[in-house]
């Protein structure tokens, strides 16, 4: 028995031996590759995936960084594979993410303050919306440039808002009884079964939007004070709420909404499904590509006093504190989101578009210059698409988004919860709410420890 | 005993090393660590330090790491007995088969090829209330249509169905089992008299105790770290409106924790709290089963 033991022991340590020589020549690998990094971009997060503005921005990017080699790995921010590099301090030069995440990172100082490249590339803060330098500011410092821009605004089946006897007027968000009354007007049923939805008001995810309806922002400026059980957030999701249990109840309205065949040619719109839902911008590229006969319109979301409130939400370029080359990456980051570049792109778009008879459904970014020249409709263009354009881009000014937060995740993971809660008739808006602004101050609170 | 002498098994144990090694860096070494963090605030992108007991504390005072467990624990104790009876169904009647029970094994054992995220999307579409296809099913016989997805009352009980699609494993396992049991004894249980349903209790179940222990342990232990198909049908980003306090299971959280709100050091202590309780109840499992379960060649009880 002695000798066994002494066998294993000894295999054992000839294991670990093993394993630390192993560790000890992957350790050496990335001595080297992080030295060879200096002619290398590594981004992670942005993928090309055959779209052509994505591929014809990515071209002017490198010509920008040029002769850096450009190592762009095609596939979505992937928060696992960050947190790896992060603990093997082996990050990529540029993260391409949600704007979202930038206040929790920076919080945690695993950003690089972008002062310095703004200075140097002189990158002219000024042409990037208010909306969307907000969530990727922590504490009064850039750690992120904004790219793309989302609009949400109302698309209205124009087909059955005229059967249903609905006008434009009757749904705007300002006149919240008017508002259901055309819900109720649109909405169908077949028993238990709901047939179509007169109103979505798209819950858990357009919570912040109904708040800022009601005349609240969730989250204070500096990202530090939730708001969640203000007064008026809860008459929002009550209100949210309401219209949803009014149309079938919570479980018989995503029942049916998950049927739908969202980005085909048989989605609700070309079915006549839905009457009106707040939406991001991009669904009319959706639909002008799938089913452009439909009959559409927008409509701006309004607040309780008449003024047009957009939510917006994007995406953004940071650096990793560590990144190796960061002198390209911000070169990059400026290429990107240049008015030039964008001006450019979209032109070959619009080129494309007209080539294929497609309409133009516009390209929004957080470039205010650039989107101010391309979103314009094209000549001859329907003129159903064109005012779709004209009050998107219109309400594009009217933004507002959720500031940076240190403990983002954990804010959004809060009020989601609460809604869903409600919707499934677990508590009232009021003791939903509640628990989200206890959790969600506690979690900012221990962030910023 | 004296085989380490011998060179044949220097040969053997030198085999053994690519699998040492496997498991000092990829099993006990990141446990050893994971034990190490549970005792440190560690987030990955901060620097950390020790906080003693505290994340095992917090555990005890945070109400959705309770709440989660003890959904994992409903959870489990709907889909153990559920998996378990099923499949023992399937494999006596695929026991009966004298025709085709190759193919019919196989048909069995197909969906266990299904990837688990694919399993999750699935879900989805089959459990969508009354559009998917399993209420589909219960109307025809006229039995009442849950929303799965979506009543906190049946997100449980539709998670342990959802897993219950991988039933052919099992079945495959007590299909052998069932096929080992010698003939004599169900002869002689039928020179005794004994109906088909004695065969089975006082034959059948004994003589498969041992395997049907075995699936006990391993889908106990499947139960409560199930991770992949419930975070896809509920947690994915873009599912994430159906998300809810029911469906919230303890690994859920703990992933929440460690990637998402980067709390590595409190879901390392999660970790290591779900395997002291799955240790435990593991423990308590093979303690009660030398009562009920037999293994050829021991003495009779």
């Amino acid at each position: 028995m002695k000798g066994r033991w002494k066998a294993i022991a000894v295999l054992a340590v000839a294991a670990a031996v093993v394993a630390v020589v192993a560790g000890t020549a992957a350790g050496a690998h990335r001595g080297v590759s992080s030295k060879s990094a200096g002619g290398t971009l590594n981004i992670m997060g942005f993928g090309t995936n055959g779209d052509d503005v994505a591929k014809n921005r990515t071209a002017i990017a490198e010509k920008a960084v040029a002769p850096v080699k450009v190592n762009l790995p095609n596939g979505g921010f992937n928060e696992q594979q960050f947190l790896t590099d992060l603990a093997s301090k082996q990050v990529p030069d540029l993260v391409y993410w949600d704007r979202s995440y930038v206040g929790t990172y920076a919080a945690k100082g695993a950003l690089m303050p972008l002062t310095s490249c703004i200075k140097s590339q002189h990158i002219d803060l000024s042409q990037y919306r208010q909306a969307a330098l907000g969530p990727v500011t922590y504490k009064g410092v850039v750690y992120g440039i904004p790219e793309f821009f989302d609009v949400r605004t109302i698309i209205v089946d124009t087909n059955v808002a005229d059967q249903s006897g609905v006008t434009g007027k009757m749904l705007n968000t300002q006149n919240l009884n008017t508002l259901k009354a055309a819900a109720l007007k649109m909405y169908k049923h077949n028993g238990g079964q709901v047939t179509r939805i007169g109103f979505d008001p798209k819950l858990p995810e357009f919570f912040p939007l109904w708040a800022k309806i009601f005349g609240v922002d969730i989250l204070s400026k500096n990202g530090l004070v939730p708001h969640l059980n203000d007064p008026r957030a809860i008459a929002a999701l009550t209100y949210a709420n309401s219209l949803i249990q009014a149309q079938g109840g919570y479980n018989a309205f995503l029942a049916f909404r998950n049927t739908w065949d969202f980005f085909g040619g048989d989605n609700q719109v070309a079915k006549n499904q839905v009457g009106a839902w707040p939406m991001e911008e991009w669904y009319y590229n959706v639909l002008a590509s799938v089913s452009p006969n439909v009959h559409v319109a927008a409509i701006p979301v309004r607040n309780h006093i008449g003024g047009i409130v957009n939510y917006s939400t994007g995406s953004a370029w940071s650096i990793p504190k560590g990144a190796a080359n960061t002198a390209a990456a911000c070169k990059w980051m400026k290429a990107m989101t240049a008015t030039k570049t964008w001006v450019t792109v979209a032109n070959i778009r619009k080129a494309k578009y007209a080539q294929n008879h497609q309409y133009w459904t516009g390209l929004f970014t957080a470039n205010s210059k650039a989107d101010a020249i391309i979103n314009k409709p094209t000549s001859g263009e329907p003129k159903q698409w064109a005012s779709i354009l004209n009050t998107v881009e219109h309400a594009e000014k009217y933004s507002f988004a959720i500031p940076a937060s240190p403990a983002s995740a954990e804010f959004t993971t809060a009020w989601t919860n609460a809604v869903n809660r409600v919707l499934q008739g677990q508590q009232s808006p009021k003791q939903a709410l509640d628990q989200a602004q206890k959790e969600a101050v506690a979690a900012i609170k221990a962030a910023t420890k | 005993m004296s085989g380490f002498r011998e060179r044949d098994t220097w040969w053997a144990y030198a085999f053994l090393i690519p699998w040492i090694f496997g498991f000092i860096v990829f099993t006990a070494g990141p446990m050893v660590w994971g034990a190490v963090l549970s005792f440190t605030n560690y987030s990955v992108v901060a620097p950390s330090h020790s906080v003693g007991l505290a994340n095992y504390r917090q555990i005890a005072n945070d109400p959705y790491a309770l709440l989660s467990l003890k959904n994992s624990f409903e959870m489990t104790a709907i889909y153990v007995p559920l998996e378990m009876g099923l499949a023992l169904l399937f494999a006596s009647m695929l026991a009966r088969l004298t025709r085709f029970d190759g193919f019919f094994r196989t048909v069995f054992y197909l969906p266990v090829m299904t990837p688990t995220v694919a399993i999750g999307g699935m879900y989805l579409l089959m459990f969508n209330g009354p559009y998917g296809l399993v209420d589909q099913f219960l109307g025809i016989f006229h039995i009442p249509q849950p929303y799965w997805l979506t009543d906190p009352n049946w997100i449980k009980p539709g998670i342990a169905a959802m897993l219950v699609w991988q039933v052919g494993a099992n079945t495959v396992l007590y299909l052998a089992a069932i096929k080992n049991v010698p003939q004599q004894l169900y002869e002689s249980a039928a020179i005794d008299g004994a109906s088909a349903w004695r065969r089975f209790k006082d034959v059948t179940l004994p003589m498969i105790s041992p395997t049907l222990f075995f699936t006990f342990i391993i889908l106990t232990v499947y139960g409560l770290q199930v991770f992949d198909q419930i975070y896809t049908a509920f947690y994915n980003p873009s599912n994430a409106k159906i998300s809810s306090d029911t469906s919230l299971m303890y690994v859920i959280y703990l992933f929440q924790q460690a990637f998402e709100y980067l709390h590595m050091g409190f879901a390392s202590a999660m970790a290591w709290l779900l395997f002291g309780i799955i240790l435990v109840i593991t423990g308590i499992q093979i303690l009660v089963s030398k009562r009920f379960v037999y293994y050829e060649g021991e003495q009779t009880r």
